[in-house]
């Protein structure tokens, strides 16, 4: 389950440190935007060495590399791979051949290290008008990638266009990326929100992003955090519902029945599917139906 | 009649001090003071010796202080509470006599009761007439509340108040009124603005401190103790205002009212005021402008003495009346004694101030404290200092869960219930040391420093130089 | 690895440690630490062991430690060889 994904700057010991613990169901190692070119390598080794020597109490790893246009993508991977990320984030992917370049050398490094094969999963960052346009190529391109990533900040330079708090000039970006990603069967995650002083901002912008059907929200401050991981669990009607159209599915099999209905609608497999996902997602969030 | 002087000098002389005697001094300009280097300077120009300071907080501002120390003119300091850099020269034993630490209800509860006479108290008043009714609300150099000075100038044998700001008989809204008062004394400042209130205080960034605040808030949301009526106290830390700031989200979504917020007041509890959190404010001392500007304008929030606020003596106090503080610590042990007067290396850098009364006082006590600062982790064996014991301590919050001290199953199993980290204390230590590794003890000096009187007038414990 | 020139990693700021390296005929290592009484030992410790992986053997190894853990100090120790080591 990965609702919420928390930015921490690569270089910064105090920061690192406390990934565990600050309530992210991933946190995001950044040794791109955060980290000034002098002291890349700086940063690849604490980064490396967090994920050596830190417990980070079941959170999720993702170490956001440079992008493949730089000289320093490949000594990150050398760097960080043999600590077995879970995710590796690449930013400006814009074609399929971006994430194949990366795939390959990823390959590459897990048959010298002798790590599992595919181990390491990818989520390439979607900032540039090519990268939406390629999306649902980029999203299909190889079994590593588990989801799409918006960024929106880079993306707006791109379009020539404001980053603006309401996000009318990403829209289109959104909803591409989300039925793309879809498409593709990944999950997709919304771009940050960056007022970290608008506390009532972050929850319509995180509202929006789950009805538009994303998985998930990033952050680049912990008090974010908490709002994405509410806004993007289910709620307990949510729970309900699923576990009636899952009793209902067993009902009609016992009885023999073809088409099922609850509510007065017809229940298809799409919503089967989905109903199954709630109620895992609920028993990990340890939410019992006694409960509901 | 005329009670005015014309210099410090002329008032020392007047009030009769002399060798051996007892002078008090409130911190409500904090370390913007400049009247307790004022007045030493004058005592030690007179060579009057041998005297007992009683402060009712030190800050780096006064370290003149160690040059009266060792030059003889004082020998003995009470206070409750001694800031890092001053504390610093006490812990290298710069005084034969150890440093008598009490709590803000403890001092006025023995200056009241005799225990600790004073004999001139100089009381800095921002606004004061020619007759002694003064005021910190008012002037160049308000701070807002006086509350600790109000037993200083009730029971010393002789009172001097000082002011930049000398408005003609009679101020109106005075706090402490001129039947207390023996001489007053003009001067051009008492003390530097910027450095006795702050501007605003904002909410912190760190983000250890933001989940810590973020637990604190739903702990109290699911202590049982957030109801309409419900009275709160926080303290001006990073973590502590984060914490009031959920709270008031909490509060405001579930249309709770509460009765009053209580203790040293910032612009975060006044803006809780604002908002309908609270109906009133009972103000000891104030933190920033938007708290000075709050209590000079707004009649909800009042102004209380350390007496009313925390003193174990009076007939009631406000601490009792408390539900719910959020206190810090520099260390916390395996059976919730919480240390605020050392740091890491042993030497003084606090005090209890209110710590120890609010705690004994509200229903439920909460430490708010990283895991580790600076490698160092919070969770000990033994705290290096006792300043509050651990019988007060309700709960621990930390960003790598939440202990409850085991008499208070309760609260344990609310927290449970709610979904909140709970971890044994032991445990959370292991696991601190896990990420930290296990620090190697301390060696102190063998000369006591200090004592730490609690607020039942018992030592609680001993502090040691540092070696 | 040599040591070549001059070189230093990390920063002054709390749990950071900032570690400066230079030539010498032989291994010197001084640790200055907020927290030095308490794990002065370790630190020390946890100096000499990166050295002796990246195979440093002379070296002046001067570190401020501002409470860092030992993943950090291991890091900036690390990072100063690599560079103290370069190619020019």
């Amino acid at each position: 389950m990965r609702r919420s994904m928390l930015f921490l700057p690569g270089n910064n010991p105090n920061m690192l440190i406390n990934a565990g613990c600050l309530g992210a169901d991933a946190v995001i190692f950044d040794l791109e935007d955060a980290v000034s070119p002098a002291e890349k390598d700086a940063a690849r080794l604490l980064v490396r060495n967090t994920m050596r020597y830190m417990d980070l109490d079941g959170c999720e790893i993702v170490v956001r590399i440079n992008s493949v246009d730089t000289d320093f993508w490949r000594k990150d991977l050398d760097t960080v791979i043999p600590c077995k990320p879970d995710v590796i984030l690449l930013p400006k992917s814009a074609e399929p051949a971006d994430i194949r370049l990366v795939d390959e050398y990823i390959s590459d490094l897990e048959e010298k290290l002798e790590l599992q094969k595919g181990g390491v999963q990818i989520m390439p960052l979607i900032e540039t008008a090519m990268g939406v346009e390629n999306a649902f190529a980029i999203a299909s391109s190889c079994k590593r990638v588990c989801a799409l990533f918006l960024g929106a900040e880079d993306l707006t330079a791109d379009l020539q266009c404001k980053r603006t708090k309401e996000g009318r000039e990403i829209e289109y970006a959104r909803q591409r990326l989300v039925v793309a990603a879809r498409a593709a069967g990944v999950d997709v995650y919304d771009t940050p929100f960056t007022d970290v002083n608008d506390d009532e901002g972050i929850v319509q912008d995180a509202r929006l992003a789950k009805a538009l059907g994303f998985t998930g929200k990033a952050s680049i401050s912990p008090r974010h955090v908490d709002v994405i991981n509410e806004v993007f669990s289910p709620t307990l009607a949510e729970i309900e519902y699923a576990y009636e159209v899952v009793e209902a599915i067993r009902v009609a099999k016992e009885m023999g029945k073809g088409a099922v209905s609850l509510r007065g609608k017809m229940i298809d497999a799409p919503i089967v599917a989905r109903a199954e996902r709630t109620i895992a997602m609920a028993k990990a969030l340890g939410l019992d139906r006694t409960e509901v | 009649m005329n009670k005015l002087v014309n210099s410090i000098r002329e008032a020392i002389a007047l009030s009769g001090l002399q060798d051996g005697m007892t002078v008090s001094f409130h911190h409500h300009l904090r370390n913007g003071d400049h009247v307790l280097n004022m007045v030493m300077h004058e005592i030690a120009e007179l060579g009057i010796r041998d005297l007992t300071v009683n402060a009712s907080s030190l800050f780096d501002v006064h370290m003149p202080l160690v040059d009266h120390i060792q030059n003889g003119v004082v020998s003995h300091v009470l206070a409750d509470y001694i800031s890092a850099g001053l504390g610093k020269a006490f812990s290298a034993g710069i005084m034969e006599k150890p440093v008598q630490f009490r709590t803000h209800g403890g001092r006025p509860c023995d200056i009241a009761s005799g225990k600790t006479p004073i004999d001139v108290a100089f009381i800095a008043a921002p606004t004061s007439d020619t007759m002694g009714n003064c005021s910190g609300k008012y002037g160049k150099s308000a701070c807002g509340s006086l509350g600790y000075a109000f037993a200083d100038a009730m029971y010393a044998k002789r009172v001097v108040v000082i002011t930049d700001n000398l408005v003609p008989y009679p101020l109106a809204d005075f706090s402490i009124a001129e039947n207390y008062v023996d001489y007053v004394v003009q001067v051009d400042a008492i003390g530097d603005p910027r450095g006795i209130v702050s501007g605003t205080t904002k909410i912190t960034r760190d983000p250890v401190g933001l989940v810590m605040a973020q637990y604190a808030a739903k702990v109290i949301d699911a202590s049982g103790l957030l109801k309409d009526g419900f009275s709160f106290q926080t303290g001006a830390g990073g973590a502590s205002l984060a914490a009031a700031k959920f709270l008031k989200d909490i509060m405001l979504k579930k249309e709770i009212q509460g009765s009053f917020g209580l203790g040293g007041i910032t612009g975060y509890m006044v803006d809780m005021l604002k908002a309908g959190c609270f109906k009133t404010l009972l103000d000891v001392q104030c933190f920033d402008l938007g708290a000075v500007e709050s209590i000079r304008t707004n009649p909800a929030h009042r102004e209380i003495s350390a007496l009313q606020y925390a003193s174990p003596g009076s007939k009631s106090a406000a601490v009792d009346s408390l539900d719910v503080v959020i206190l810090g610590a520099t260390e916390i042990d395996t059976d919730f004694n919480v240390n605020v007067h050392t740091d890491s290396q042993g030497c003084i850098m606090g005090g209890s101030g209110g710590h120890s009364d609010t705690a004994a006082g509200a229903k439920l006590s909460m430490i708010i404290a990283p895991m580790f600062r600076a490698r160092l982790p919070i969770v000990t064996d033994r705290v290096t200092c006792i300043s509050t014991p651990g019988k007060d301590v309700d709960v621990l919050v930390t960003q790598g869960g939440i202990a409850v001290n085991p008499a208070k199953t309760e609260l344990k199993n609310r927290l449970i219930d709610a979904g909140l980290p709970v971890i044994d204390i032991a445990e959370l230590k292991e696991k601190t040391e896990r990420i930290t590794g296990k620090p190697q003890k301390l060696t102190h000096g063998d000369r006591i420093v200090a004592e730490v009187i609690s607020r039942n007038g018992d030592i609680l414990d001993k502090i040691y130089s540092v070696s | 690895m040599k040591i070549l020139k001059v070189a230093c990693a990390g920063t002054l700021e709390s749990s950071d440690t900032y570690v400066e390296l230079e030539p010498c005929d032989e291994l010197e290592i001084t640790v200055e630490s907020v927290v030095e009484k308490q794990f002065g030992d370790r630190i020390k410790q946890a100096v000499k062991d990166v050295l002796s992986e990246c195979g440093v053997e002379c070296a002046r190894v001067r570190v401020i430690d501002r409470g860092a853990l030992d993943c950090t100090i291991r890091a900036r120790v690390e990072t100063a060889v690599l560079r103290a080591g370069g190619e020019d």
